[in-house]
């Protein structure tokens, strides 16, 4: 019986583990001078120049309600496409690319925060950790609500 | 089927095309009724919709436009003449024709409307109700000349160039027999400019039917092409057995030729006998379904109408816009390579990035050409517009054109086609008079409209003028100070210039009457919000019984354009310079002279004008620059439609050409930015939002500008109108207030730089010892807990180039309130009296007398 597999480019935020379908990362590149955006939502670090496109770099930390890392050290991007905007996640560290057994697909546990379980799609359960799936629509749709810090709605 | 929705989005684009056409063709032809081509193009088109409608079932559309067609034939043939009625009706008709369509758009199917009613108008119409027709007919009978005539029906024929060889012609004419007789259907152009489409097509491709029954003329009549296939461009000088339809280059036909090459490839051939029957001399060709247009070309430039059709191509959108931004890719990349061969010795690098830059210019400037079209293609509506609008308004209105090829970027156009279409429905409603008013001012009885469009220092001016009543200032100040935008004391201060702009104003109406065209005050405020959206200002001029004017400038080009870079918190933004109005830098005695403050906000006095500044290091909350009294302070003067303000940053870098891209998604929300670039060396920064920053800030309008600087200088406060007060408390319950107008500013100090001297309390302000007065010595208090705070409140007062501090404990508020003095006897002599302000006693302060107390 042939499981379905998928694959998931994974990173780390801080001590969470986390995976995005491999098809929706566009790519992963190491640290980016940033241009910050003023009076821009906190989680919103400041914008890349990814080969001449603008691209919006959202710490993944600072999203999921972790502390802030510390000042030497520097995020990676991994980017993803949002239509035809390209945004990127600032995470700690990338992990491998690894394929993953449907089977060991679960909902989100409850040892998750719950701000973070709102953006995990479910975990996978590794032999020895969690994999948490994120969800990148629900993610890059929450992203929306950021974009004033009024908490108007951005049009 | 994908076949069937193909054919249909087809025929649905070039329909709204012919509509767009046949507005046109019906207007001009109000004026030259007998203008005999415009009346078969008309009839032609017609035609095909009926034609095409039938084929793709569409009865009720085919219904309607049979019956147009049939009052078309008549006019066509003289038997009737058009007249306004007909017209009217034939507008009427081109409108349902259009709706029907829409529907088919958005549904795919007709709908369940009936237009019974206009079937019957265009049927009473058609027999000729109106009593002109029979006169007119005899007089604009079918000229004598049988070819003319036969010219005016729908010809069928090979639309073939015999300007070229021999050998080619009758290659076309065999594919095109080829494609008759292999397909099921055969293709016609509809317009000129789908026949040059198509003719890039490999003859025997599948081309799309538009006949309604074209299954029932499967196979053409032989014979017919046989007389065709003899014909080549010698046979045709002298062929006269030729069907005369199938132009040939004699003397006598020559001169209709472009006609019959329109009539060609505007035909589609529809057998029905019924529309056919009564042109005279039309030979058994003309049942031929029209044949495939591939190879055919439009001889002489074809139809006046579509002369430009040759040569253009029809390309999506789309592939403009990516072409649009690779370019604008383009730019950056030259840019930063620009910046490196700066830096660089070597002579053939910087020779060859010259030449790239040289290149990159070019292209750019073609590629933004691609996206330029007439501003005709938003005009072209409104004589339609203002026809129908001044008919049923009772006046008479002339629209005259001015400048209809000035070009335009696609996006500008359709930004402000709903805009001027509201403009134009004003000036018909309200501005232009009736015609009796009109002629007691003794002014024509029609009233004209003009449209008028140029370029203009990198920015296209786009006019809409009346020769009407002009727009009544006094009216317009009353109405505002009615619906209480502003008082009647601004009323009064207000310019005329700035009292007009009021109509801006969401709301705003001085319309005698509401009708449903306008005057429900709801439109003006969106036209300007639509012009500025695209980066345009809105301005209005106008002369009571004479006239009114408005004219919107829009920057030319939207991606990329000039701006000054300057710097502030370490960061660098851009300003795009169709805002800027000019640099001021102040240093030393000019930066403590040249602030002043109103109100606690800072303005710079400009050339007398009071300028209100904003930093943009506090804008953006990134720290920068602070104003400290001593350094040198840049000020960017900057437009934001009327308003003018100085931006204060910290150090002004150089200007540039940029590339504007849009904010991110998540960006959108924030109204300082208007978008982001990437510089000369790769680094991103952010386009400042000219607008979003001065409504950020706080900056108010025009009129309140005003009131201030006016407040300022007077002074005095006597009136019983409405005043500004500062409402203070010394730290217990007791209230005291003071006119705003005579606080020169306001600050914070800390506690300990109060010092003494002389047995008073001072502290060194701005280079000078100013006298503090605590009114709490003055006043006593009443809280038994005074804690001395580590700050004071300062209300500085000047009077006669000496100035003076009040310490309060907190300013409470500031109220604009008429002012109502109790006075009574024994009164406190620092006490002007007393009033109630917000509900509460305050004693208003006798700033004068104070001042005494410390000098």
């Amino acid at each position: 019986m042939s499981n379905s597999k998928h694959q998931f480019c994974t990173f780390y935020v801080d001590d969470l583990f986390l995976g995005i379908n491999v098809q929706q990362v566009q790519e992963v590149i190491r640290y980016q001078e940033m241009t910050r955006v003023p009076l821009a939502p906190k989680a919103i670090r400041g914008l890349i120049n990814l080969r001449g496109q603008i691209v919006t770099a959202i710490d993944m930390r600072c999203w999921l309600g972790m502390p802030t890392r510390a000042a030497d050290a520097l995020p990676m991007n991994v980017i993803v496409r949002d239509g035809s905007n390209a945004v990127s996640l600032l995470v700690d560290r990338i992990g491998d690319v690894i394929e993953v057994d449907d089977e060991l697909f679960e909902a989100p546990p409850n040892t998750v925060k719950a701000n973070v379980r709102g953006l995990i799609q479910g975990a996978y359960k590794l032999s020895d950790r969690l994999l948490l799936l994120l969800d990148t629509n629900r993610a890059l749709a929450e992203c929306d609500s950021f974009a004033s810090p009024n908490g108007k709605i951005a049009s | 089927m994908e076949m069937a929705d193909d054919i249909v989005k087809e025929f649905l684009v070039e329909s709204y095309e012919n509509l767009d056409q046949l507005d046109r063709d019906l207007m001009a032809l109000e004026e030259t009724p007998d203008d005999r081509e415009r009346l078969s193009s008309v009839f032609r088109t017609i035609h095909t919709i009926k034609g095409t409608s039938g084929f793709l079932a569409y009865p009720t559309l085919e219904h309607v436009a049979h019956v147009g067609e049939n009052l078309l034939v008549k006019l066509r043939d003289g038997v009737l003449r058009l007249n306004a009625v007909m017209t009217s009706g034939l507008l009427e008709m081109v409108d349902a024709v259009r709706s029907i369509l829409g529907r088919i758009d958005s549904t795919g199917a007709e709908g369940e409307e009936n237009y019974e009613e206009l079937v019957a108008k265009l049927e009473r119409l058609k027999s000729g109700e109106t009593s002109e027709s029979q006169a007119a007919a005899s007089a604009t009978a079918a000229p004598s000349s049988p070819i003319v005539k036969q010219l005016a029906t729908p010809a069928a024929s090979v639309p073939v160039d015999f300007g070229k060889p021999v050998d080619q012609v009758e290659i076309e004419v065999e594919q095109v027999i080829r494609e008759l007789s292999g397909e099921v259907t055969a293709a016609v152009s509809v317009s000129n400019a789908s026949a040059q489409k198509r003719r890039g097509r490999p003859p025997g491709s599948k081309s799309k039917s538009r006949h309604s029954d074209a299954p029932k003329q499967n196979t053409p009549d032989p014979s017919a092409f046989a007389d065709i296939t003899v014909l080549n461009a010698e046979a045709a000088t002298s062929s006269a057995s030729a069907p005369p339809p199938v132009k040939t280059p004699t003397q006598g036909l020559t001169p209709v030729l472009p006609e019959a090459a329109a009539a060609e490839t505007h035909d589609n051939n529809n057998a029905d006998p019924v529309t056919h029957s009564e042109s005279p001399g039309i030979n058994p060709i003309k049942q031929q379904k029209k044949p495939a247009a591939d190879g055919s070309q439009n001889a002489d430039g074809g139809d006046r109408n579509n002369s430009a059709a040759d040569s253009t191509v029809r390309i999506d959108v789309n592939v403009l816009d990516r072409l649009m931004n690779l370019v604008g890719e383009l730019v950056l990349a030259r840019n930063q390579i620009m910046q490196f061969s700066q830096s660089v010795e070597d002579a053939g690098l910087v020779a060859a990035s010259q030449r790239l830059n040289l290149i990159t210019t070019e292209l750019q400037e073609g590629v933004m050409k691609t996206r330029m079209q007439p501003i005709r293609n938003a005009w072209s509506k409104l004589p339609r517009v203002v026809r129908d609008l001044s008919i049923s308004c009772g006046k008479q209105v002339q629209v005259e054109m001015e400048g209809a090829e000035t070009e335009l970027d696609k996006t500008i156009l359709e930004a402000i086609r709903d805009p001027l279409t509201h403009i134009v429905r004003n000036s018909v409603d309200h501005g232009i008079e009736p015609a009796d008013v009109r002629i007691k001012a003794g002014k024509p009885v029609q009233g004209t409209l003009w449209l008028r469009a140029y370029h203009e220092g990198g920015q296209v001016n786009i006019e809409i003028a009346d020769d009407g009543a002009g727009i009544g200032v006094d009216r317009v100040r009353a109405k505002a100070v009615e619906k209480g935008m502003i008082t009647s004391e601004q009323a009064a201060a207000m310019s005329d210039r700035e009292a007009i702009q009021m109509i801006l104003l969401p709301g705003f109406s001085t319309a005698a009457k509401v009708t449903n065209v306008s005057g429900r005050g709801v439109g003006m405020d969106v036209v300007k919000t639509n012009v500025e959206k695209i980066g345009g200002t809105l301005e209005i001029h106008s002369v009571v019984g004479k006239g009114t004017m408005l004219r919107i400038k829009i920057p030319l080009t939207l991606a990329i354009i000039p701006a000054l870079i300057v710097t502030t918190g370490g960061d660098r933004y851009a300003i795009p310079q169709v805002s800027l109005l000019e640099l001021v830098r102040l240093e030393g005695e000019q930066v403590r002279k040249g602030i002043e403050y109103v109100h606690g906000a800072p303005v710079y006095r400009l050339r007398g004008k009071l300028l209100p500044l904003v930093y943009l290091g506090q804008a953006l909350n990134t720290g920068g620059h602070a104003f400290d009294g001593n350094d040198a302070v840049n000020i960017v003067v900057l437009r934001a439609n009327d308003r003018q303000y100085g931006l204060v940053v910290d150090k002004v870098n150089d200007t540039a050409e940029i590339v504007v891209k849009p904010l991110s998604r998540q960006l959108k929300g924030l109204n300082e930015f208007a978008g982001t670039t990437i510089m000369g060396d790769g680094t991103v920064a952010l386009i400042l939002d000219v607008m979003g920053l001065a409504v950020a800030a706080g900056l108010t309008a025009d009129i309140k500008d005003q009131q201030h600087a006016h407040a300022n200088t007077s002074g005095s406060n006597a009136d019983a109108q409405a005043q500004s007060f500062l409402v203070v408390d010394l730290g217990d319950t007791r209230r005291f207030a003071l006119p705003t107008s005579m606080v020169a500013r306001l600050e914070k100090v800390p506690t300990s730089s109060l010092e003494l001297t002389n047995g008073r309390e001072v502290i060194q302000y701005r280079g000078e010892l100013l006298p503090i007065v605590r009114l709490t010595n003055i006043f006593g208090s009443l809280s038994h807990s005074i804690k001395e705070s580590d700050e004071l409140q300062i209300i500085v007062y000047s009077e006669d180039q000496r100035s003076c501090g009040f310490a309060v404990n907190r300013i409470v508020d500031i109220v604009q309130t008429e002012l109502r003095l109790h006075t009574t006897a024994g009164e406190h002599e620092n006490l002007l009296g007393t009033a109630v302000i917000q509900q509460r006693v305050t004693d208003v302060l006798n700033l004068k007398n104070l001042a005494l107390q410390g000098a």
